[in-house]
């Protein structure tokens, strides 16, 4: 990146300020420029030493004789291509990937209607039960683990991933309500009007109006919902032990790191792969990601 | 919230036959939209109400057995963790972890949102997008990332330090660098975080407010101190309790980076519990340990929801 150019392209300040603010504008972005990359080090770092250890072949990762930041033999992708032909890392993708889908189903049935509901349609209490919602969003999982261990137990559920198709929910629900009550809620009230006076009952009105115009609103909560299932770890830690059960991020943790000798380049090759649908995700849908993240406390 | 909509203001005047009949039926396509609504919600109360409000009662009800869960002991769980040296020390590095970690989190993001904002704005989208990485990787994942370049052996770090000739760092058997590494990561992955609220926040500050006071002099100290903070002091205060509540709480980092280890040096109250209750299978102690998170997050929790009430307010 050429820093001097793009500073120089840089917005100016015309008319009556004089030379020395100008100056000073352009050294502000200058020293910007560099305190970004600087920052942009930091955040990179790890997922590029990953990178660069998974296409490494293991004989160097061992040898310690060359620069460990640099692929200074040869690429290889031995060791994505040894990970996708073993049975055990394909059905974890299976697992989370399954998983995934079923939560984020649950969780946005769930909270379209409930969002709805809370935001046009009064009953008794219903004021109450947003802040409650928005309370529960704020129940950490190591606040519940225990207790739910007992109660996925009772359920039958213990060490298969139904356990997380039920218990997953529980994170996604509350912040994907609360961000879509405040959506919905700025939905102008002159569109229900016009839809109930051409006679449409209130889950015609859901359909056809409410779910199309907070289109935004509905794929944040979506990504949202997607990030944490993909990601949770703690539950599968506590109730899952059965390595065909496992998910992604328990899997790589619990049964890519086994003896003395680590398989570094496979660990880090899965971690990536793993990381890679909620990161493409992101990439394509950037802006929605970052709306549903800070409309947590603006909207509602 | 929920307003009165398409309906005219209810009449109260002397009825006539069809008058009655018309609010007879209003009424009913209240009663009617209410009973919906009620409905609509039956969803959200099985999952908050059966997995998490059931639960969270469930657990102060566990906490009070034995073992065997057998016997109801009282608070016997918790005088026993008490007076265990190794409960404190897990409760004083929660604390020293978390705090740290906010601190440096809010300042870092604080910083990185107003670089970003210096810049042309059809700049600002690739960096921003850049420096959210952190934040989308699942952080179990990450977090082995991190692992391995502290690894003893291998270490990447040790070997830049070495280069410089500089000391051979035992990362993560260290105790006091075993702390430093959990925060590091920490940091690493919840700046982003920060960044993105801020910079929201940023953008919401009127331009005029500066306009305001560069004529009426204000240096670039001032104008942080007296406009930008003030307007963004919600958000911040929002931010800080919602991290510190997420930080406390933290499982996946210490896990990953040290189990605990060395000698339970880095246990935080998540990791600790998991280790009494599902690793020892002490159901109730690990369940007591969970619960002395309580009280902590209630009072965040509270100040939090004040402050986007306010917010939604003032919008």
């Amino acid at each position: 990146m050429s820093i001097a150019a793009d500073a120089a392209l840089g917005r100016q300040p015309r008319g009556v300020f004089g030379r020395s603010l100008r100056r000073g504008r352009r050294w502000a972005l200058i020293l910007s420029y560099v305190f970004l990359v600087v920052f942009g080090i930091f955040f990179l770092v790890p997922p590029y030493y990953m990178l660069v250890t998974s296409l490494k072949s293991s004989s160097e990762i061992a040898s310690m004789s060359t620069n460990p930041w640099i692929i200074a033999r040869e690429v290889t992708l031995e060791n994505y291509r040894m990970l996708l032909g073993q049975a055990q890392f394909v059905r974890y993708f299976r697992n989370t990937a399954l998983v995934t889908v079923l939560v984020v189903s649950i969780s946005m049935v769930t909270s379209v209607l409930a969002a709805y509901s809370l935001s046009r349609l009064r009953f008794w209490g219903s004021g109450l039960l947003a802040t409650g919602v928005f309370l529960t969003y704020l129940v950490p999982e190591t606040l519940v683990f225990i207790p739910l261990f007992q109660i996925v137990g009772k359920l039958g559920l213990l060490n298969t991933y139904w356990a997380l198709v039920v218990v997953y929910p529980t994170i996604a629900v509350p912040f994907c309500t609360w961000i879509l009550i405040g959506y919905f809620a700025s939905i102008p009230k002159e569109l229900d009007e016009a839809a109930l006076i051409d006679g449409a009952g209130q889950i015609r009105m859901l359909l056809t109006i409410f779910i199309p115009v907070a289109m935004p609103g509905i794929v944040a909560a979506t990504i949202f919902a997607f990030t944490v299932s993909w990601g949770a770890f703690l539950y599968p830690m506590a109730f899952i032990y059965s390595t065909d059960q496992l998910p992604l991020t328990a899997g790589i943790v619990t049964t890519l790191i086994k003896g003395d000798v680590f398989q570094w380049g496979s660990i880090m090759a899965g971690a990536l792969m793993a990381s890679a649908p909620p990161v493409i995700l992101y990439a394509f849908l950037m802006d929605y990601y970052i709306a549903g993240l800070t409309a947590g406390a603006t909207k509602g | 919230m929920a307003t009165r909509v398409g309906q005219p203001v209810p009449v109260t005047a002397p009825l006539e036959p069809a008058a009655r009949a018309a609010r007879l039926e209003r009424r009913r396509w209240y009663r009617r939209r209410s009973t919906l609504g009620f409905l609509l919600c039956i969803p959200l109360f099985v999952i908050i109400g059966g997995l998490v409000l059931y639960p969270a009662l469930f657990a102060v009800y566990l906490s009070m057995l034995n073992k065997a869960q057998t016997k109801f002991v009282g608070l016997a769980n918790f005088k026993f963790l008490l007076g265990r040296d190794l409960f404190w020390m897990v409760v004083q590095q929660v604390v020293v972890f978390a705090v740290t970690a906010v601190f440096f989190k809010a300042i870092l993001g604080f910083v990185a949102a107003h670089l970003v904002n210096n810049l042309p704005q059809k700049g600002q989208r690739k960096w921003r997008g850049m420096m959210l990485v952190p934040w989308v990787i699942p952080p179990a994942l990450s977090t082995l990332g991190w692992w391995w370049m502290f690894d003893p052996t291998y270490s990447a770090f040790n070997w830049i330090l070495a280069l410089v000739g500089g000391p051979h760092i035992a990362w993560l058997s260290d105790p006091n660098w075993a702390r430093f590494c959990v925060i590091l990561v920490n940091v690493w992955i919840g700046t982003p975080f920060f960044m993105i609220m801020y910079l929201a926040a940023l953008k919401s500050v009127p331009a005029e407010l500066y306009e305001v006071a560069s004529v009426d002099g204000a240096s670039a100290w001032q104008k942080l101190v007296y406009v930008t903070l003030p307007m963004m002091r919600n958000i911040i205060s929002i931010t800080v309790l919602f991290s510190l509540i997420v930080t406390f709480a933290n499982y996946d980092i210490v896990r990953v980076l040290t189990n605990g280890g060395p000698r339970n040096m880095t246990h935080i109250l998540g990791t600790y519990a998991f280790r009494l209750g599902i690793e020892s299978g002490d159901i109730p102690l690990g369940a007591s340990v969970s619960l002395v998170m309580l009280p902590i997050l209630g009072v965040f929790a509270a100040f939090i929801l004040r402050g986007v009430r306010q917010r939604a307010s003032e919008l």
